[in-house]
């Protein structure tokens, strides 16, 4: 029950909310927080078992420009676009998961070849400038007025179905986050985790195992990204891909917390909130002051709070609900 | 023996590829070999390319310092080049101070940036896993970055000042800052390996990177050792400011477009070993300014990436690491 319970009764809410009626500004934050939280709901899945990828940037961009030049040059409905684009963010994820996996290239050294593979797929989208846009951004073209119905262009006028639509799309990534962690391939990936060599020699198939979570969320990943670009109609090299994405969706995982269910959307929450609220009390002034926070933030919850805010809020319950059981002996069922 | 062969068989590749590189696209285009390989142009561009590599060697001298003795990825390294950048032009543009002053004043400014970084976070860090100390210094590229976007604003500034260039032949012309700073890192290479093998300081460095809990035992004040690498590797990356405002205009984001290649030149060369890192500096520029001559600048960088995850493949330690 546990982990499934809360998300569904969330996403209902939610649902009922946006039926009521909020209106269209907080309604539009919502939506782009929940994307965000799916994305980042695909990355701290990789992110809690040690394979900090700094190369997340590279499937969001490939999910969300596949989707959008596929929609624009062959006229293919992101019905179809989107399989091809999440087929070839798992193809990407294999090309590079599987060398790095297989030399067992980890910890930093794995972060950087990940970073590497952002960047090229950022400078690919930039030298294609004929075809992307380049720096300039990348809009998919708008479907007619009668021409293409919305639901097979997948563009809507109305946020209220675009808000339904990210809500179960959510919903989906909380439960696709509970179905890993209470799957073998987590006890898996743990042991991992704590000692490669041990869990290689306790029979688990290092490579295997790892390249399962990776594909998983890389796709994930590129689905964020493919909703990113149908929702907002814009994209650009720099907003999907590259360093800085990279380090964002890092940083408001860590922020929220990896290893539990709502602490990427948690993460999302107080990260774009943040950026909001001070663009709308500061105001154009203060660009940069947002990130100014978030990097000064990073580093004190990586030296004091490396659980997350919303790990440590956990934690901290737990702990007391523990308390009376302490000095009891440990069951098996505690291991 | 057997190290030595796949150093031999990796440099032969490596030069084969190289001439693919050069001398193919140039065929394929003009159908003629005679023409490829009389292209001044072409060896303009990989002239270039070397004397870009000696920017990027000196840029990945400082990160490989504070690595090999740190054993800490700093991945706002170039950010701090960047904080350089500003100080400099800071002082000389607005200030009118003369820039023979202002550049000394600039590696002080990053040295003291470099302390601080590790005195303030890296200190806290040191028994953290190693993903936790990138994440943190991650932190601080968002924080210097916008820093520099609330202090400077988001405008190109240029020093205004340039040395011109100097014809080689008649239609090849070299820039004098690009070698400058080719000159200078090479310098920088060799003063570093003296003061790392014939100071006291310098063996300390060097025996603190190689067992950090025996050299503490017998008596090395590991804090100030991690202290002193620090600030040179600040200094370092002060350095190459002064020759990389000479080229390049100063915005909050400049250090994106050379951080990554940076990191990527560390771990190709082997992460902590500087003459790889050496090597692998100008093995990655002419692949950018090959790349860029015959396709397009940003192609030229997605060659050096792809190469770059490639070689991680095959010789994950770097071309010159020894495989632990």
């Amino acid at each position: 029950m546990n982990g499934l319970v809360l998300p569904i009764v969330f996403a209902a809410l939610l649902a009922v909310a946006a039926l009521i009626g909020i209106p269209s500004y907080p309604l539009h934050i919502m939506i782009v927080i929940l994307i965000w939280s799916f994305t980042y709901t695909g990355w701290s899945l990789m992110g809690r078992f040690g394979l900090v990828s700094l190369g997340h940037g590279a499937f969001m961009g490939l999910g969300a420009y596949a989707t959008a030049l596929l929609w624009n040059y062959a006229g293919m409905t992101p019905w179809l676009g989107i399989p091809i684009a999440l087929a070839l963010a798992a193809l990407l994820a294999v090309i590079v998961g599987y060398p790095c996996f297989k030399f067992r290239i980890t910890g930093h050294y794995f972060a950087l070849v990940t970073l590497a593979l952002t960047e090229v797929v950022r400078q690919t989208v930039i030298a294609t400038r004929d075809h992307t846009g380049g720096s300039l951004g990348f809009t998919p073209t708008p479907k007619g007025n009668d021409e293409t119905p919305g639901y097979i262009a997948l563009q809507f006028e109305d946020k209220e179905t675009w808000f339904l639509i990210v809500v179960f799309v959510w919903l989906v990534g909380l439960l696709i986050w509970r179905a890993v962690d209470r799957s073998m391939v987590r006890n898996a990936l743990d042991a991992i985790s704590e000692d490669e060599d041990s869990a290689a020699a306790a029979g688990i198939n290092v490579t295997w195992e790892k390249l399962k979570i990776t594909v998983l969320s890389a796709v994930m990943t590129a689905f964020g990204g493919a909703m990113y670009v149908q929702y907002q109609l814009f994209v650009a090299p720099d907003t999907v891909s590259g360093i800085g994405i990279s380090l964002q969706i890092v940083f408001a995982v860590v922020a929220g917390g990896v290893f539990t269910q709502f602490g990427p959307t948690f993460g999302a929450i107080i990260t774009l909130l943040l950026a909001e609220i001070l663009r709308i009390y500061i105001g154009t002034d203060a660009v940069g002051l947002d990130n100014a926070i978030y990097g000064v933030a990073l580093v004190l919850f990586i030296v004091f709070l490396p659980k997350g805010i919303l790990g440590s809020i956990e934690d901290a319950v737990r702990r007391r609900i523990d308390r009376p059981e302490r000095g009891k002996a440990a069951t098996v069922s505690d291991l | 023996m057997g190290k030595i062969d796949t150093r031999v068989w990796l440099v032969v590749i490596a030069a084969t590829l190289f001439a693919c590189l050069a001398y193919v696209p140039a065929i394929i285009r003009e159908g003629d070999l005679g023409f490829a390989v009389s292209d001044v142009f072409l060896y303009e561009a990989m002239i270039n390319g070397l004397l870009l590599g000696g920017v990027l060697a000196l840029l990945s001298l400082g990160l490989n310092l504070i690595f090999g003795v740190v054993d800490v990825v700093w991945i706002c390294y170039a950010e701090i080049v960047m904080l350089g950048m500003y100080g400099i032009y800071y002082l000389h543009s607005v200030y009118g101070v003369p820039l023979l002053l202002a550049m000394p004043a600039g590696i002080l400014l990053t040295a003291l940036i470099g302390y601080a970084v590790h005195h303030l976070v890296i200190r806290h860090l040191l028994d953290s896993a190693p993903i936790n100390q990138l994440l943190a210094t991650g932190g601080l590229l968002f924080f210097f970055q916008s820093v520099a976007t609330l202090a400077f604003g988001i405008d190109f500034r240029n020093l205004g000042v340039s040395l011109g260039s100097f014809p080689l032949t008649e239609d090849i012309y070299i820039s004098w800052s690009r070698l400058a700073a080719f000159i200078v890192a090479a310098g920088c290479v060799i003063f570093l390996y003296l003061f790392l093998t014939r100071t006291f300081m310098g063996t300390a460095i060097r025996a603190i990177s190689q067992d950090r809990e025996i050299m503490t035992l017998m008596g090395a004040a590991q804090g100030r050792l991690y202290l002193i690498s620090s600030a040179i590797g600040g200094g370092l990356a002060g350095l190459a400011a002064c020759l990389l405002v000479l080229q390049y205009d100063v915005h909050p984001f400049v250090g994106l477009s050379f951080g990554p290649i940076t990191f990527m030149i560390c771990v190709l060369g082997g992460l902590g070993n500087m003459v790889g890192g050496f090597i692998a500096a100008f093995i990655l520029s002419e692949l950018i300014a090959l790349g860029g001559y015959h396709f397009d600048l940003e192609w030229g960088y997605v060659f050096a990436f792809a190469f770059f995850i490639a070689m991680m493949f095959v010789r994950p330690e770097g071309i010159m690491g020894r495989r632990s």
